[in-house]
C-alpha cells in the first residue's frame, strides 16, 4: 500500500467516524435520537469548545501543567528506576530478598495511591507527579534490570577478554545494554507518565487537562469532556512523534526487522 | 623462518606458550552430581605454532579453551602460560568467539579500537590503528557500519581485527568459521593465515572440522568423545608454508595424513553422536 493510499485510508477512518457521530446526534430516525445530543454531544459543539480553548488561550496553561507533570515524572521515575535496576541485576541479593515487595508495589493498582499523595504533596503538581513516578519507575527498572541480566554471555566474555575492568564494562557492556532495553519500552513509559499527570489531576487538582475534563465532567458539559479527550489525544500523539524521533537516533545500531543488508 | 613445515623447533614446556597439565574439567549439574567433561588434558603450544583441535561435537574442545583463556578453572591440573600458572583472566590472550561477540551498539570502528582504548590507548590512536586493522582485513570502508548491518563474514573479520589489533602474543580460537558458508570459510582461512604469519604468534584453533585444521595447522591433536574426553592423538602436518587453504587440498600428502587421522577420528565421531542422542 502506498503512503497516499494508506492517509488517504486513515482520513477516511476519522471522516467517516465523525459523520457517523454527527449524523446520530443531530436528525433523529424514526422520530428518536440513536445518540442523544445530551450524553454524546456532536462534533460541531466539541470542535467549537477546543477553538474557544484555543482562541482565548486558557488551553495553554492546562497543557503546559500537564506537560511538566508528565517530564517530571518521566525523568524521576527514569532515574530511579535506573539506578535501583543496575543495583538489583548486579547485586543479586538484594535482588532476592526485595523480590516480593517489588511485585506486590507493581501489582498494587496505583489509582489508590493517588488520595495519599494528595495528602502528602497538597494539590500543586508534585502530588501527580509522584503517581506518574509510581508507574514510570517500575516499567524502566524492570527493563533496565533484564538489560544488564541479558547482556550476552559471548559479548561479555569477549569484552573481558578485551581487557576491560568493572568500570569499563559498566560503560560499554552493561550500561548501553541496559538504555537500549530502557529505551525500548520508551513509549510505554512516557504513555504512562502522561496518564500518571491526567489522573492525577482528574482525582483533585486546580489546572491540566485532567483537571479541564472532570470540571466539565462536573457540570454535564459532554462537548468539554470530549473537547479535553481529543485534545489529550493530539497530545499524547505529539509526544509519541518526539520519542518516535530521539528513539531513531539513539537506537541507530538497532536492526530493524526486514531491514535489507546494504 | 624456513617454508617447511618440519623446521617446528622442538617444545620444551618451561618455553611453551600454552601448557595444559593434566587438566580436568568438571560442571556441577543442576540436578546434583558432576558431570566431567575433559579428563586429564596435557597439551602444549610452542610459541609461534599453529595448534587445531579437532574431536566430536560435544567433547568439551570449546571449554578446553576456555580454561586456556582463564574464563573457566580447571578441577585439576594447571595452565602454564609462558611458564606461568595461570590464575586469572589470560592477559597474554586474544579470544575469537564461535558466536557474535561485537558489541551491537558499537560500529565496526568502534568495535575494532575498543580493545586498545581499554588497555588506555588515546582514542584518536586506538581509532587511527583501527582504520589501518579495518583495511587489512578488507573491510576498509565499513568502518561507520553496524554489525546488524554486516554479514556474518564481515562480522568475523571484525571480529578478528578486534582481537590483533591487541598484538596477543596467544591466540585462541573456537570454530569461529564454523558457521560460515564454504566459499568464506576459505578465504577467511586464508585471511588468517596471511594475518599469522606476519608474527606468527601461538594459535591454538578449535574446530570440528578436520580438512580446515589440517589446512591451517602445524599440529592436529583429536580428542575422544565425551564425557570425560581425552587427547587421543597428536599429529605432525608435515606440508609446506605459506599455503592456500583451496590448493593444498589437492596435495597427495595433505590426503594421506587426512586418511590417517581419520581412521581414529570416525570412531569417536560416531560415538560423540550415539552419546548426543542418547541425551
Amino acid at each position: 500500500m502506498s503512503r497516499i493510499t494508506l492517509l488517504a485510508l486513515q482520513v477516511l477512518v476519522a471522516i467517516v467516524s465523525l459523520a457517523i457521530w454527527h449524523v446520530f446526534t443531530t436528525y433523529p430516525v424514526f422520530g428518536k435520537m440513536l445518540l442523544p445530543p445530551f450524553f454524546f454531544s456532536n462534533p460541531v459543539e466539541v470542535a467549537k469548545q477546543i477553538v474557544v480553548w484555543f482562541a482565548t488561550g486558557v488551553i495553554w496553561k492546562h497543557l503546559y501543567v500537564t506537560l511538566v507533570e508528565a517530564m517530571l515524572a518521566f525523568a524521576i521515575g527514569s532515574i530511579g528506576g535506573i539506578l535501583v535496576g543496575f543495583w538489583f541485576a548486579r547485586q543479586p541479593r538484594t535482588a532476592a530478598v526485595f523480590d516480593p515487595y517489588v511485585k506486590m508495589a507493581n501489582a498494587l493498582p496505583r489509582v489508590v495511591l493517588a488520595p495519599i499523595f494528595t495528602l502528602w504533596l497538597g494539590l500543586g503538581i508534585w502530588s501527580k507527579v509522584a503517581l506518574g513516578v509510581t508507574l514510570v519507575f517500575f516499567i524502566v527498572f524492570f527493563n533496565v534490570y533484564q538489560g544488564v541480566k541479558e547482556v550476552s554471555p559471548t559479548v561479555l566474555a569477549n569484552a573481558r577478554m578485551l581487557g576491560m575492568n568493572e568500570r569499563q564494562l559498566m560503560r560499554h557492556v552493561y550500561w548501553p545494554s541496559a538504555l537500549s532495553w530502557m529505551f525500548s519500552s520508551l513509549h510505554t513509559s512516557v504513555g504512562f507518565a502522561v496518564v500518571g499527570a491526567v489522573v492525577g489531576e482528574y482525582l483533585g487538582s486546580a489546572a491540566g487537562l485532567g483537571y479541564l475534563i472532570q470540571q466539565a465532567e462536573g457540570v454535564f458539559d459532554v462537548a468539554g469532556v470530549f473537547a479535553g479527550m481529543f485534545v489529550l489525544a493530539a497530545f499524547v500523539i505529539a509526544i509519541d512523534f518526539v520519542v518516535t524521533v530521539i528513539e531513531k537516533r539513539l537506537l541507530v545500531w538497532r536492526p530493524i526487522v526486514g531491514d535489507a543488508r546494504p | 623462518m624456513p617454508e617447511t613445515a618440519t623446521a617446528i623447533a622442538p617444545i620444551r614446556t618451561s618455553e611453551a606458550a600454552i601448557a595444559l597439565n593434566g587438566v580436568d574439567v568438571a560442571f556441577r549439574l543442576a540436578g546434583g552430581g558432576v558431570y566431567r567433561a575433559v579428563q586429564s588434558a596435557t597439551l602444549n603450544v610452542a610459541d609461534g605454532e599453529f595448534v587445531s583441535i579437532v574431536g566430536p561435537t560435544g567433547c568439551g574442545k570449546s571449554t578446553l579453551l576456555n580454561i586456556a583463556a582463564g574464563l573457566l578453572a580447571p578441577a585439576a591440573g594447571h595452565v602454564d602460560i609462558f611458564g606461568n600458572t595461570l590464575a586469572t583472566l589470560n592477559r597474554q590472550a586474544g579470544y575469537l568467539f564461535q558466536a557474535d561477540a561485537l558489541f551491537p551498539w558499537k560500529t565496526a570502528l568502534e568495535n575494532v579500537a575498543i580493545g586498545l582504548e581499554t588497555a588506555g590507548t588515546p582514542s584518536s590512536e586506538a581509532r587511527a590503528r583501527a582504520t589501518d586493522w579495518l583495511a587489512r582485513v578488507g573491510l576498509g570502508s565499513f568502518g561507520d557500519r553496524y554489525p546488524h548491518m554486516l554479514s556474518g563474514g564481515q562480522r568475523k573479520r571484525i571480529g578478528l581485527a578486534q582481537v590483533l589489533i591487541r598484538d596477543p602474543k596467544i591466540l585462541l580460537m573456537d570454530e569461529p568459521f564454523g558457521a560460515l558458508d564454504a566459499q568464506t570459510r576459505q578465504i577467511m582461512g586464508n585471511l588468517l593465515l596471511d594475518l599469522w604469519s606476519a608474527d606468527r604468534k601461538a594459535v591454538l584453533f578449535v574446530t570440528h572440522d578436520l580438512e580446515e585444521a589440517i589446512a591451517l595447522s602445524d599440529r592436529v591433536v583429536i580428542m575422544s568423545a565425551g564425557p570425560s574426553a581425552r587427547i587421543i592423538g597428536d599429529w605432525r602436518v608435515k606440508l609446506s608454508r605459506p599455503r592456500d587453504i583451496a590448493e593444498i587440498k589437492l596435495d597427495p600428502a595433505f590426503h594421506d595424513l587426512h586418511r590417517e587421522i581419520w581412521q581414529m577420528l570416525k570412531s569417536e565421531v560416531i560415538k560423540g553422536y550415539a552419546q548426543a542422542e542418547s541425551r
